[in-house]
């Protein structure tokens, strides 16, 4: 978690610097979700993400230098150069993507569920989006799929109250959003995401159900961020007594908060974040440092080559 | 060779593909125990069981995305399109995932998949249901865009399509699926390259450059210009995008003439595509400016007399080549 919350915070810094061009949105508040997600999945499974994709890329494993260096847009990042903030991808550690059309990647994890239903594996694939996602039509047709075909999917709605700059109940008649899972013939969850114990056994339940043949799962984590929705967003949509409190229950502090209870020394923590400060200044010199996006990738990339394959 | 029917041909290619490559599996609605909604289908389900012939409700973004997130998995689907016109709530699907995804992850994910299906007007279904869908998707790189005008072009560019590690757009044609043509006798393999035209017709006075529907309305037009003693060359591109220019201008260099014949609305598209090319890569041979012969600019009346007007006839392509070639 420190390390996301370190590797935005200095993502923003070299935004301002005009290091790093085109859209940026910032998931700190939001990372004991991605945290506990990554922990409990195997390697062979997959993950979809929104835009909003720093953190999970982390979780799962991406090394802070390649995500830098794609913020940068350098030929050295997870994307080399050519996804951005927003389309990071790492396929061998089954990251398939940061997607930034709303609603357009449910589809898709649908997608590689159904192909590890159709191949017999027992693979899970699970799949983030926002609360702005709901009402989208993306959203039913891949949610109707996947009940209909019970796919091992785990649908994951990261409910951060705001759509962009609308609040949930501007946009939805539902205070409770995982009730639309009875809907969709699938099992419905809904839990706060700013511990990261709870959600790690919750989402543990649904990855199980997907993995042992119980179908998919939709679950709606109650969640908030700190930032705007982009870096262009002042968040004037809210107040800063809302956000003040919700910062009380920032899942890093509960998780420092937990360990101290449980004993943890608060020196060996602050050792942690050195070292996590030292990881992302590393990584923001080596996506300074590295050679750009390459042109020559550009016409060959377009189509894949053909041949067996 | 043998005979088949247009929509024999389509069948053919997805029974010895699926039959070859276990990865291979048809998707869509009615596919499966309807037997196809235009029966090109018919017979997969009892070969292949549902696993790999599978019907889908009425969710053409849903499934075409399923296609596509189990293509960046590893499987090669071919997803069916009742028609193409359905295919428009599938767009964004089709253009901001499948198009995109091999260079926005610098090469690491391949979408190997076939939206295919019938395209174009059919007979009176109006304005809805009567789209000529090239010029939407030629203009996306990231794809490539097939549209075959006889059984042989249509079994051995399906096959291709088929084996292919890219998105590609199969455009049947529904009034085509009837149409008999030689194909290769069974047992004998055929795979038509994707990217290669082909000449379809000799001839020394005027280049004819058609494909889909009209290309059977150039081919009775051609007979009769030869009777009046204009003799047209045909090329048909069967592929749109790449676009493979290169027998239209060695053709236009011969003839110094050339009429671009096509279904699709005018503003844009292959059609204009191909002229822009042609123009530049033949400009010094040409005796008189490109003309071409297109569906009129409007939405697709219902009444058969008004869509007999809207389609391109074997009259307003005779007289496109006699005015190329000062014959009128």
């Amino acid at each position: 978690m420190m390390v996301m919350r370190r590797f935005e915070e200095e993502a923003a810094r070299n935004y301002a610097k005009g290091k790093i061009g085109g859209f940026l949105h910032l998931y700190i508040g939001q990372e004991a979700i991605a945290v506990a997600v990554a922990e409990v999945l195997e390697e062979r499974d997959y993950i979809f993400q929104t835009y909003r994709d720093h953190g999970i890329a982390l979780a799962r494993g991406m090394s802070a230098t390649a995500g830098m260096a794609e913020l940068f847009g350098k030929d050295t990042g997870c994307s080399r150069g050519f996804g951005g903030s927003m389309h990071f991808f790492d396929v061998e550690r089954g990251f398939l993507g940061g997607w930034a059309i709303v609603g357009g990647h449910l589809a898709l994890a649908a997608g590689t569920a159904f192909k590890s239903k159709y191949t017999g594996e027992d693979s899970v694939t699970v799949c983030f989006f926002g609360d702005g996602s709901i009402n989208i039509g993306g959203f039913h047709e891949a949610m109707s799929l996947a009940g209909l075909w019970k796919l091992p999917v785990v649908f994951v709605c990261e409910n951060n109250q705001y759509a962009m700059g609308t609040p949930l109940e501007r946009t939805s008649p539902l205070k409770d959003l995982s009730i639309k899972a009875k809907g969709y013939g699938m099992v419905g969850d809904r839990f706060d995401g700013h511990d990261v114990e709870v959600v790690q056994a919750r989402i543990n339940e649904a990855v199980e159900r997907a993995r042992t043949g119980g179908g998919p799962t939709f679950i709606e984590v109650l969640t908030y961020r700190f930032r705007g929705h982009s870096m262009s967003d002042p968040a004037k949509y809210r107040t800063s007594t809302e956000l003040e409190q919700r910062k009380q229950q920032d899942p890093i502090a509960v998780v420092r908060e937990k360990l101290t209870g449980l004993g943890v020394q608060e020196s060996v923590l602050d050792d942690i974040d050195l070292e996590v400060d030292e990881e992302i200044d590393e990584a923001v010199r080596f996506a300074d440092e590295s050679p750009p996006a390459r042109e020559d990738l550009m016409m060959s990339t377009v189509m894949a080559p053909e041949g067996e394959s | 060779m043998r005979q088949l029917r247009y929509r024999e041909a389509l069948r053919e290619a997805m029974f010895e593909e699926m039959a070859r490559d276990e990865r291979v599996f048809l998707m869509g609605e009615e596919v499966g125990h309807y037997q196809g909604a235009y029966k090109v289908s018919e017979g997969l389900l009892e070969k292949f069981g549902e696993r790999r012939v599978v019907d889908t409700p009425i969710a053409e973004a849903g499934f075409a995305g399923v296609g596509i997130g189990a293509a960046m998995a590893g499987l090669r689907p071919i997803i069916e399109f009742m028609t193409w016109n359905f295919s428009f709530v599938a767009f964004d699907q089709i253009i901001s995932n499948a198009a995109k995804v091999h260079q926005m992850s610098a090469g690491a994910i391949q979408v190997p998949i076939v939206f295919r299906g019938p395209n174009g007007a059919a007979k009176q279904v109006a304005a809805q249901h009567s789209h000529s869908c090239a010029p939407f998707y030629t203009n996306i790189p990231g794809l490539y865009v097939i549209q075959p005008s006889t059984p042989r072009d249509a079994k051995g560019l399906l096959k291709s399509a088929i084996r292919s590690n890219n998105p590609v757009i199969f455009l049947e044609g529904e009034t085509l699926y009837g149409v008999k043509g030689e194909v290769p006798d069974e047992g004998v393999e055929e795979l038509i390259p994707i990217g290669e035209s082909r000449l379809v017709r000799p001839g020394s006075d005027c280049t004819i450059v058609t494909w889909g529907r009209p290309y059977y309305t150039v081919l009775a037009a051609a007979e009769k210009l030869s009777a009046e003693g204009i003799d047209c060359e045909v090329v048909d591109p069967r592929t749109l995008r790449p676009l493979d220019t290169r027998l239209m201008v060695e053709s236009v260099k011969k003839t110094n003439r050339c009429v671009v014949v096509h279904e699709h609305w005018p503003y844009g598209g292959p059609g204009a595509e191909i002229v822009d090319q042609v123009q530049r890569e033949a400009f010094d041979y040409l005796d008189a400016p490109l003309e071409r012969v297109t569906g009129l600019d409007v939405p697709m009346p219902y009444a058969l007399n008004l869509e007999d007007k809207v389609l391109p006839t074997e009259e307003r392509v005779i007289d496109a080549v006699k005015r190329v070639a000062y014959a009128s």
